[in-house]
């Protein structure tokens, strides 16, 4: 088996606040090889995104990585100094965000955000790093793109700042993309292209694409595998469309049964009960059980370990959904694709 | 002109944001409980949440020091005349034999000028209690004066709405343009000098800060239940506005007229300074350390520099108590 | 935008008609000039004469017409004292108030926005704290008090810098301006310095809350995950958002920094026209005083009006960062 050019292991975030410690991310480890894509699945507050921040290095205080070990292409990010971050992010590691239209600086030309991204890590003429945003601009089907490099972002619309700020993360063809719901903010129609666009990019480079997001939907139709989070660990781990079609752990089925389909026109949609817990006052047991259906006395005082299943799976349960052999062949990834 | 000033007018409405109860409400309370050792919010809101507030504004180091100045400084002022060393201005007890005394030297009948004398052989130190006096009571009873009537055609504004209330903005509006410091020494060129002009002066350029603090928080309390409450029991307009919103709009007053006494402080003795303020008769802060501008470059420091710290320390005990309230009053605000 | 530009301009006249009204009103009622001005031993018909000389006997509201009528052609009347149009003897002292102001300025944004922004980056440091609570003081102190401290400590005691006066000037322009003469800046130096302390307290606010609301910005956080180093994310990414409050208001400023000229200039006994108010006002000289403050509501009104035109200008950048704030 060949290195995977992001390897997170043991991951443990903390915030220090008011009512004490709270750990946002609890053991989450995950590898993703060259050209794969991961889809990190969770509500908010699940800790997708701190995670997310962390492979780039970017916990500020009062947040710190507690323990665990994020390598990209075999090199300890963790423990790092500020200056050797630096040198890492935006060159191996990168990262976009949620909201198009607060990423881009909204006083500065998009030329300039574009070119101190190349020149923070190559020594390039101006006009060599200007070339290469445009060409970049191009890829990503932002038309003449030699004229929008002079254009200020609110020139731009929502889906073309995220086209923007996709070409500015892979300028330097990072070996990891990490992509914080990114889509979430757009139309729907938008959210389509600028997906399968990530995704050619992606491909083309041999980028490892972390795709972190709440929805089931833009995962089943995107990723290779799948993490689900929930209240700081994961839940589930394994190929997306085994995940998808078979969950072990009641809180992915919750998940994909709270997705509307056209297959369940007229059927109320299923709703997990109850509300994501407070960081800070975790049950001593598994966090998912007191709005779990399936749970029992042990749910409630033994934290449920990471238990490997076969296919290159993984769960913490202590009651793992039992899969009847014979479900009716529905796919369910292709069913939950929009 | 009404955009011009959009900042300080839209802070508190902008406050209360979305989904704030539930994250930022709780666990605010909770710690400043537990911390303290305060048992949880009785249900008699009023006391316990007056409670809280006082031992939350002790909390604070600075508030607790800018306190102890306040009151030593009011003290001081209010208790003049019974210990300061002598009557400055009943001339029979100036002997121009003591004039310009250096701080420590002996003065009239063997008592010690401990902050030195003036050019008429004034004790510095009974001076400075006498000109507390002054400087106190105008800038005192400037901004009660002033925030009556601001508040008063503030909560107005936002009640009756319309015409009214864009009226009254405008004419604040208009009075915000221009610095206090001008329309103050305009007025006083115009009345002449006097305690009771220059309180005048300063209620004219103040009212517009209440005016619009005022109006800030009472259209905001007006969207609230009680208030329509108050309206379906068809109480009169003057009772609404008078016994429900004004009442609900003062927490904020009170944090900006905390700190608009020292601003009015500042103003006086400027004025004071420049020659237009209070009478020779009665001098103020201001007055002392304009007196004894001309001393100072040749090197009898003292008439000038003690005053001047007489009242950095009444400011400054101002700003830190204010500052502090503001904080207590307004959790929102405190980050 | 030109209706708006025009109701704009609209406004700013009626502003000035209700400010000439209210300054004639106001300044008509300061002493009387004649007693003033004439002879102790003068006979009644000498007052008489000297009254009807500055047209002092006619009704007030006459006296009214002619000041408009006059005030519309640029003549704010006579000045008594040096018997000289007492717009003259403005516009003699505006550059060095000008140049204190514009000095001043300049300081309080030198002095204002390194502070604030070390004070924005690190709001919790002891840095930050201490910026902050010395900027209350900035904003608290009366200025005469701190431009007295200075003299006291750089005059009188180091005597490093004059204590009064202007000195030498050189004329740029048919302006004489005194800060390209080493003598003239040692003079500028104090005075300025204490005006734009009360100003530079103000920046610090202003940058401290710009910088601690950009660096949450997700554009800065995009920014450092693009992996800039921070002090290009400071120098380009942060300033740059945050001088546009900062230039806003001090734009604004720039009118009440020629009123507070009139404390710093009396404190430190320099030329400008500030000082020659507060000497007018004691020497009853009124055409001087309409004089002056005819002219600071226009300056004002100009100032605003720019500042609402530059606001209209830059309409969807300046209604972002309004958004955000």
């Amino acid at each position: 088996m060949t290195t995977p050019v992001l390897d997170v292991r043991d991951l443990q975030v903390t915030f220090s606040t008011r009512e004490g410690l709270v750990t946002a991310v609890d053991g989450v480890s995950f590898r993703v090889d060259a050209g794969e894509v991961m889809g990190l699945v969770g509500e908010s507050g699940s800790g997708k995104s701190v995670t997310g921040l962390a492979v780039l290095g970017l916990i500020d205080p009062p947040g710190r990585i507690a323990a665990g070990s994020i390598k990209v292409k075999a090199t300890e990010l963790v423990g790092q100094s500020e200056k050797a971050l630096q040198k890492v992010r935006g060159k191996d590691v990168a990262m976009i965000f949620q909201d198009p239209m607060t990423t881009l600086n909204p006083v500065l030309r998009i030329d300039t955000q574009m070119i101190e991204a190349i020149r923070a890590h190559e020594q390039v003429s101006e006009k060599a790093a200007r070339e290469r945003a445009r060409d970049a601009l191009a890829k990503v089907g932002i038309p003449s793109p030699e004229e929008r490099l002079n254009a200020y972002p609110n020139q731009f619309s929502g889906g073309m700042r995220q086209r923007v700020a996709i070409a500015t993360a892979l300028l330097n063809r990072p070996a990891v993309l990490v992509a914080d719901e990114p889509t979430t903010a757009l139309d729907v129609t938008i959210q389509a292209q600028i997906l399968s666009e990530v995704q050619a990019l992606c491909a083309e480079t041999g980028t490892a694409l972390v795709w972190i997001t709440h929805d089931l939907s833009v995962i089943a139709g995107l990723a290779d595998k799948v993490a689900v989070m929930y209240a700081g660990r994961v839940v589930e781990e394994g190929p997306v469309a085994d995940v998808l079609e078979r969950p072990i752990h009641p809180y992915t089925a919750g998940l994909i049964g709270s997705v509307p389909s056209r297959n369940k026109r007229g059927v109320p949609l299923a709703q997990i009960p109850g509300m994501t817990p407070q960081l800070s006052k975790l049950p001593p047991g598994c966090p998912f059980a007191p709005r779990c259906g399936y749970s029992t006395d042990p749910c409630r005082t033994i934290r449920p370990e990471r238990t490997p299943y076969p296919g290159g799976r993984a769960a913490r349960c202590h009651n793992p959904l039992d899969v009847p052999p014979n479900t009716p062949k529905a796919d369910a990834a292709r069913e939950l694709t929009p | 002109m009404t955009d011009l000033t959009p900042h300080a007018a839209a802070r508190p409405v902008a406050g209360p944001a979305a989904g704030m109860p539930q994250s930022a409400g709780r666990p605010g309370e909770a710690a400043g409980a537990s911390d303290k050792g305060v048992p949880p919010p009785a249900p008699d809101k009023g006391e316990s949440l007056l409670r809280r507030h006082v031992s939350s504004f002790f909390e604070s180091w600075s508030a607790i020091i800018g306190l102890v100045l306040l009151v030593a400084s009011v003290a001081a002022a209010l208790l003049a005349p019974w210990f300061a060393p002598q009557d400055p201005y009943d001339l029979a007890n100036l002997s121009i034999m003591d004039n310009m005394l250096p701080p420590g030297e002996i003065f009239g009948m063997g008592q010690t000028a401990y902050l030195g004398t003036d050019d008429q052989g004034r004790d510095m130190l009974s001076a400075i209690l006498y000109g507390l006096r002054v400087s106190l009571t105008v800038g005192a009873s400037s901004v009660l004066i002033a925030a009556v009537i601001g508040a008063s055609l503030g909560v107005l504004a936002a009640y009756a709405g319309g015409r009214v209330e864009s009226f009254v903005m405008r004419v604040v509006d208009l009075q915000l343009s221009f610095p206090a410091i001008l329309v103050a020494l305009v007025l006083l060129a115009v009345f002449g000098r006097g305690v009771d002009k220059v309180v005048i002066a300063l209620v004219v350029v103040q009212w517009a800060y209440y005016a619009r603090t005022v109006r800030g928080s009472a259209l905001v309390e007006k969207r609230r239940e009680y208030i329509e409450a108050a309206r379906c029991l068809a109480l009169p307009r003057r009772r609404i506005v008078f016994r429900h919103l004004l009442p609900n709009c003062i927490p904020p007053l009170i944090v900006v007229a905390t700190v608009q006494i020292a601003n009015a402080i500042a103003l006086e003795s400027t004025l004071s300074f420049l020659g237009v303020g209070v009478p020779v008769t009665e001098p103020s802060l201001g007055m002392l350390i304009a007196n004894g501008y001309g001393y100072l470059l040749s090197g009898n420091y003292w008439i000038s520099t003690f005053p001047g710290v007489a009242l950095v320390i009444v400011i400054v005990a101002i700003n830190l108590v204010g500052d502090r309230l503001r904080d207590v009053l307004n959790p929102r605000l405190a980050k | 935008m030109l209706v708006y530009l025009i109701r704009r301009i609209g406004q700013s006249l009626l502003v000035i008609a209700v400010m000439a009204v209210l300054v004639f009103l106001a300044v008509y009622a300061v002493g009387d000039p004649v007693a003033i001005l004439a002879n102790p031993e003068a006979t009644q018909q000498e007052l008489d004469a000297i009254a009807a000389r500055l047209g002092l006997d006619r009704p007030l509201w006459e006296q009214f017409a002619i000041f408009v009528w006059n005030a519309l052609q640029g003549d704010l009347g006579t000045s008594f004292v040096y018997s000289e149009s007492a717009l003259t003897v403005i516009l003699e002292r505006l550059p060095a108030t000008m140049e204190l102001a514009f000095v001043a300025l300049v300081l309080s944004i030198l002095i204002g926005v390194p502070l604030g922004v070390i004070a924005g980056l690190k709001p919790d440091g002891l840095a930050g704290r201490t910026i902050m609570s010395t900027s209350i003081l900035g904003f608290s102190l009366p200025n005469f008090w701190i431009g007295l401290m200075l003299i006291l400590l750089f005059a009188v005691e180091l005597q490093w810098l004059p204590a009064s006066g202007r000195g030498d000037t050189v004329d740029v322009l048919g302006v004489p301006l005194s800060m390209f003469t080493l003598d003239g800046l040692s003079h500028l130096l104090l005075p300025a310095f204490t005006l734009a302390l009360y100003k530079s307290s103000l920046v610090i606010r202003i940058a401290q809350a710009g910088t601690r609301e950009v660096m949450l910005q997700d554009y800065v956080r995009f920014a450092r995950a693009k992996g800039l180093s921070p002090r290009r994310i400071v120098m380009v990414h942060v300033l740059k958002n945050m001088m546009i409050p900062v230039v806003t208001v001090l734009g604004l400023e720039l009118g009440s920094m020629i009123a507070f000229a009139v404390v710093t200039e009396t404190v430190f006994s320099y030329p400008g026209m500030g000082k020659l108010l507060i000497d007018s006002i004691n020497r009853l000289d009124r055409p001087i005083v309409v004089a002056y403050l005819m002219l600071t509501v226009f300056i004002f009104v100009i100032i605003n009006l720019v500042v609402d035109m530059l606001y209209a200008a830059i309409d969807p950048r300046v209604r972002l960062s309004e958004a955000k704030g």
